[in-house]
């Protein structure tokens, strides 16, 4: 292991300050103190209500909010800020995607199609559209290797198709789908697709001008930053003609009894005083990414990946749901253990101070896909350590004995 | 939490033998009990003989917890009136809140051996789950 990891794990006060292997990741990350320490500034030196004051304060208030905007840009590639729209996590984007581009550019007849794959905030919305224009949800199912291909997505495309909702990492099989080659197939039978970037986006590179997708969602809190902070990327001719989806207070150009003319994009989409301690987070936890980089974290989060995937292999009794390949999950491994309920498995893994997830992981058709009620599920950050993965090894182990097998 | 006091052998075994998990043959009650949050599912169906419970039966899929309680609490209840069996849940109730008494706890019997889960928030809602079935398919009927 590379010896800066255990340096960065030491920025992270709640991983110093607890005796615990904390492995649940996919569900949120712990934050460093570089990130505590940016939205502290922010509150104590600069906060004012952003976009509003003439004072010089509010400026600089503005001016924090609309730096963390143009971070976000770079990070993900986008051609300009105004593409980034700040939202309060994943399932608010594509949300407010559903709500402004959905219902009003979908129509009885039209054809939505989702994966099997989403969590339920991109599964969800998308069948709200459907039972609401009268457009037809159609199921994208993986191929045999697990992946949502080109070729399955051939499958279900039609002239109807208007619009593909993908993950790009399935938070339950941790498998990465070829998002860019999707794209492409969907932009061929002129539908605009939405990528949930919500477990890519903290562990890879991903970029949105090459991905060439029209819409992009995720979460600050999955990525180091605050809870409550979360961006939806969309193309600049999307966002353009799209209507508010909230409405209130700071998203206008003028209102008249009469008249409103709604102010430009991104700020017709972010109604009311807006997250601006969030999004400073989210700059700092972005500028902690780019330090740490992702050639080390994607190394760090394989070697974990890969050590799990090997020690729960050879546990009697485990099984892994998805691809038996390592290298077919990204940091996430999900397994089920034979007569215990996942939900003591990770009651018993608590009492030993190893933190997963157990249940549905908001993918019930794809639990039902799967034949699968529930599961246990590991996920894994670039500051976890192999002894946190052979700790969790070493309860897994014991489970069976524990409840009497 | 240390889980050896918690996943104890009266909750293991009842969770892997229940003596009352199959289906009866013509129940006078019946009423599916969820929790959606973890995906808890019991059905919990009695037979009645006026007001005694002349026998019950679970059939469901969950954590041990959610099992073995309703398990036990079946053992408990058969043969007691509707009344007795309100009451019962009403101090499982209290003892899951951690308002017990140790009488309290004495009458639970083998109920008792789910008392730490007042110890475990997230666990509560499982061990609740079968007590909370009956009750309110005993009030109802
Ligand atoms: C793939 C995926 N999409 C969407 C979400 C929703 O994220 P949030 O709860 O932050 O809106 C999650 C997180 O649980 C996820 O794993």
């Amino acid at each position: 292991m590379n010896n800066r990891i255990l340096e960065y794990r030491r920025d992270f006060p709640l991983l110093s300050g607890a005796d615990i292997a904390y492995l649940d990741n996919a569900a949120t990350t712990q934050k460093p103190v570089s990130v505590l320490d940016a939205v502290r500034h922010y509150y104590e030196a600069e906060n004012a209500n952003p976009l509003r004051g003439v004072y010089e304060l509010s400026e600089k208030a503005t001016a924090a909010y609309e730096n963390a905007r143009a971070a976000v840009k770079n990070f993900i590639g986008a051609k300009s800020s105004d593409e980034i729209i700040f939202t309060s996590n994943a399932s608010a984007s594509i949300n407010l995607a559903a709500y402004s581009y959905g219902l009003n550019f979908l129509k009885e007849g039209d054809e939505i199609v989702v994966s099997v794959m989403e969590h339920h905030s991109n599964f969800l919305p998308w069948k709200m559209v459907a039972e609401k224009t009268g457009a037809k949800l159609v199921k994208l199912c993986p191929g045999e290797d697990g992946y949502i291909t080109p070729a399955q997505l051939d499958k279900v495309l039609t002239d109807k198709t208007k619009l593909v909702a993908v993950t790009q990492v399935s938070n339950v099989l941790g498998q990465v789908n070829d998002i860019k080659a999707l794209a492409k197939r969907a932009h061929e039978v002129g539908a605009v697709i939405l990528c949930d970037g919500a477990q890519s986006v903290p562990h890879m590179k991903v970029n949105v001008s090459d991905l060439d997708v029209d819409f992009l969602a995720f979460s600050g809190h999955k990525m180091l930053s605050p809870m409550g902070i979360g961006v939806l990327y969309g193309k600049r001719s999307c966002l353009k003609k799209m209507p508010p989806f909230f409405y209130g207070g700071e998203m206008i150009e003028i209102v008249h009894w009469d008249s409103v003319r709604y102010a430009d994009i991104p700020h017709k989409f972010e109604a009311g005083t807006v997250n601006a301690g969030g999004a400073v987070g989210l700059n700092a936890a972005i500028e902690y990414i780019g330090k740490v980089g992702f050639d080390l974290i994607e190394e760090q989060e394989r070697l974990l990946t890969d050590l799990a995937m090997d020690g729960l292999g050879a546990i009697e009794h485990v099984h892994i749901v998805g691809s038996p390949k390592k290298e077919d999950h990204k940091g996430i491994v999900t397994f089920t253990i034979d007569d215990v309920h996942p939900h003591d498995v990770a009651g018993i893994l608590s009492s030993d101070g190893v933190c997963v997830r157990a249940g549905h992981h908001c993918a019930q058709p794809l639990m039902d896909y799967l034949g699968v009620r529930s599961t246990t599920r590991a996920s894994f950050a670039f500051y976890n350590t192999p002894e946190e993965v052979e700790r969790f090894l070493d309860s897994v182990s014991s489970v069976r004995k524990r409840m009497g097998y | 939490m240390e889980d050896r006091l918690f996943y104890n052998e009266v909750l293991t075994d009842h969770n892997k033998h229940p003596y009352h998990k199959c289906e009866l043959d013509h129940p006078d009650l019946m009423l599916e009990g969820v929790n959606p949050s973890c995906g808890d599912d019991i059905y919990l169906q009695l037979k009645m003989d006026g007001d005694i419970i002349a026998d019950g039966a679970f059939v469901g899929d969950g954590c041990a917890i959610s099992q073995a309680s309703t398990d036990i609490m079946l053992e408990m209840i058969i043969g007691r009136t509707k009344q007795e069996a309100i009451r019962l849940a009403d101090i499982f109730a209290k003892m899951i809140r951690d308002e017990a008494t140790e009488e309290d706890i004495e009458e639970l019997e083998e109920a008792g051996a789910l008392k730490d889960v007042a110890k475990m928030p997230a666990r509560v809602k499982c061990a609740a789950l079968g007590w909370r079935t009956l009750k309110e398919m005993l009030e109802k009927a």
